[in-house]
């Protein structure tokens, strides 16, 4: 009881403290204060996420993965908000512990309780296993395992290292959510107890031909040979098998048929769950991507109860997550700046402008940065397929610290010289030449790492063009 | 005339852009009107005679160790027999490793190299991760190393250069790589060559000579380059 008593002191001491740095974060101007408070209120009570999360009726949902885990939580916080839960989730991709622990902290009450139903906390792929051990989730959802950040993490084989264990400690009752086509996530999950439901994708049309340069390099996890595929759709996403043995993708609990990607804009997806009835699906963020994102978060929604109807509206009022995808109007232009962090991503991207209706003759920003959250090693942009530009006609330029290798990039994918244009390092500088370099009334496209997504978003707000993250 | 490079295990060794350096030997070469051949040499693929200038990346401990085994005996003794006969090399990290006399993990056996270079790779405790600058006989390199395994010079061998920022082959006595003949191994990724087109252009310049043809490579313009490479030391003076 006393033991009891003290812990309830700690940890409203813990909530008023982050509850109070908050505030003095945002009257100084300093930024979002996303990290710091949680920090705080860390140190004050470790356990502060283990309390506060184990009073939710419905419990946790962690969403992980290298790419689209900041969409897909979103997407499923949105889902069950629109399906009458009381949700909490990090919004601001605070991801990491500490920025978990803000969050909470902020939204309870002075006595750690929170007033919500079910926690959706998006989670970096480091900070994963802690989340889940504190948490103990009711579901998991993972969207997929790509190279990425190799100098923070170090390789590949690191992340599932961490992530099989963590995965194994889940209750048998929880589930994960999965997607079926990254034979890499299949493995990871393979020895946990929990009931895995597995979301596939049948790209129609939109099937690769070949494996991408930047793929993995995918093998069997059980006889180690190379794997190969029926149909691929991102990197080394597909319908997989084993050629020598009989480890293949599993049959999918959750098929999203019938994909329609509509250039820059929008994509959709007919979602099918065995032979129940279909959910269509239409989200305004393009690529083949936004179908993954989809259709995990449709499935994952559905099975905590929400209804096909209400899932197939909330997906289409969806908005998109800052600066993954933004649309703004600038001086007259309208300028679509996304987020592009590794490799994959990145050729996606590349793939969605030459799949839109006009095609590669879209003016293009691309801002490279070097900094710890970008990955300070610059060398994967030489697993960019940029090739795929020489065949456009429009004017490519670079801005960012990192500006220079870029531009050097676009010139070793054949480019002709004439057709980059190297601006200055400083965000501000080169996003104004960008734009007046754009005709009044068109279109223009930033492609940008993530710092230097936040430096040009910062050049948006003071330009009173966008909105500070943290308002949203 | 014809250029026909060598990609030593291009699915297992390529990690970090490595391929970039790739890129940058076939463009520069076609630049200069040569036409370019790249053949990929996977496991269990021989070494084609024909092969001017060969690169092999770096890779993950797991596909290393494949690629060891396959380097052992008739593939790695051809290997060596065409960098003796003055065929031009470039091997990163990973690759660099093998092509030494062996690699000593923590708690595993050591893997043997094949002995190309007299160097000898012990794993270390702490990874080397940022931007290099290395003086060596082409000018300044600049790179980006990332590796915990620490390479020590044996007998005669002659590292590639002498670190200026960064930490080098063992964060101990300076050096950066090896060069033998015409073969180089090193610790620097970034990619290497597009930002260093003085390397690129030695590599295909030893390439050609061995084949008998002594021009002079034509002058190209590379201000991309030459800013790709002040921005790189920059971060390195700046960052380390």
């Amino acid at each position: 009881m006393i033991a009891g008593g003290i812990g309830r002191v700690r940890l409203m001491a813990a909530v008023a403290a982050a509850k109070g740095m908050s505030l003095a974060i945002r009257v100084s101007r300093r930024g979002g204060g996303t990290a710091t408070p949680g920090l705080v209120a860390d140190r004050i009570d470790p356990n502060l996420i283990a309390s506060v999360t184990s009073t939710l009726p419905d419990g946790v949902v962690i969403v992980a993965g290298t790419n689209g885990k900041t969409t897909t939580s979103r997407l499923v916080a949105s889902l069950l908000d629109a399906g009458g839960k009381r949700v909490v989730h990090n919004r601001s991709g605070s991801n990491l512990v500490r920025g978990v622990a803000t969050v909470l902290a902020l939204e309870a009450s002075v006595s750690g309780k929170i007033p919500a139903d079910i926690a959706v906390i998006e989670s970096d792929e480091a900070a994963f296993p802690q989340l889940v051990s504190l948490t103990k989730p009711r579901m998991v959802v993972l969207t997929n395992l790509f190279r990425d950040q190799l100098d923070r993490y170090g390789e590949l084989a690191t992340i599932a290292n961490l992530w099989a264990p963590a995965l194994a400690t889940l209750d048998p009752e929880a589930s994960i959510v999965l997607t079926g086509d990254d034979p890499g996530l299949v493995a990871v999950a393979a020895d946990s107890p929990a009931r895995k439901i597995h979301v596939s994708v049948d790209p129609g049309g939109y099937a690769l031909a070949e494996l991408p340069h930047a793929a993995d390099s995918a093998t069997c996890r059980v006889c180690g040979t190379d794997l190969s595929y029926t149909t691929l759709t991102i990197s080394h996403l597909g319908d997989w098998y084993c050629p020598a043995c009989s480890w293949k993708r599993p049959e999918p609990d959750a098929l999203a048929t019938n994909v329609r990607l509509d250039g820059v804009d929008a994509a959709g997806a007919t979602l099918r769950f065995g032979e129940e009835p279909l959910i269509d699906l239409r989200i305004q963020i393009p690529g083949l991507y936004s179908v993954y994102n989809m259709a995990v978060a449709a499935t994952a929604t559905r099975e905590l109860g929400v209804p096909a109807g209400t899932i197939s509206r909330a997906v289409g009022d969806f908005s998109t997550p800052f600066g993954r995808l933004e649309r703004f109007t600038v001086n007259g232009r309208n300028i679509t700046l996304a987020l592009v962090k590794n490799p994959v991503a990145f050729n996606e991207t590349l793939r969605m402008l030459a799949g839109g209706p006009e095609g590669l003759s879209l003016p293009t920003l691309i801002a490279i940065n070097d900094l710890d959250a970008d990955g300070r090693d610059v060398s994967w942009l030489w697993d960019v397929d940029f090739e795929i530009l020489d065949s456009g006609e429009s004017v490519v330029s670079t801005t960012g610290i990192r500006a220079a290798d870029m531009a050097n990039r676009l010139k070793y994918a054949g480019l002709d010289i004439g057709r980059i244009r190297l601006l200055s390092q400083d965000l501000r500088a080169g996003l104004h030449a960008f734009v007046a370099s754009v005709p009044e009334g068109e279109r223009g496209f930033v492609l940008a790492t993530y710092t230097a997504m936040l430096g040009l978003r910062q050049v948006l707000v003071d330009d009173g063009v966008a909105r500070a993250y943290w308002e949203e | 005339m014809r250029l026909t490079i060598g990609w030593l295990y291009p699915t297992r060794m390529n990690i970090y852009g490595d391929r970039g350096n790739v890129i940058a030997m076939q463009r520069r070469a076609e630049w200069r009107g040569l036409e370019t051949d790249v053949r990929h040499i996977e496991l269990g693929d021989p070494v084609p005679e024909e092969i001017d200038l060969f690169f092999f990346g770096g890779g993950q401990d797991q596909e290393q160790i494949a690629v060891a085994r396959d380097l052992a005996g008739r593939k790695g003794d051809a290997l060596k027999a065409a960098v003796e006969s003055g065929a031009a090399l470039l091997s990163v990290c990973g690759g660099y490793q093998l092509l030494g006399r062996e690699y000593r993990p923590h708690d595993a056996e050591p893997l043997p190299g094949i002995g190309l270079f007299d160097v000898e790779t012990v794993a270390g405790s702490e990874r080397f991760i940022g931007n290099v600058i290395v003086d060596t006989q082409w000018g300044e390199l600049v790179g980006f190393e990332n590796h915990s395994g620490l390479t020590f010079l044996k007998g005669d061998a002659r590292p590639m250069g002498t670190v200026r920022v960064g930490r080098g082959n063992n964060g101990v006595d300076e050096s950066e790589g090896v060069l033998y003949r015409n073969a180089i191994g090193c610790y620097l990724h970034g990619s290497l060559l597009p930002k260093n087109p003085v390397l690129t252009d030695w590599l295909i310049g030893a390439a050609l000579e061995r084949r008998g043809f002594q021009l002079p490579l034509l002058e190209l313009d590379d201000q991309f380059e030459r800013e790709a490479k002040i921005s790189a030391m920059d971060r390195a003076v700046k960052t380390r």
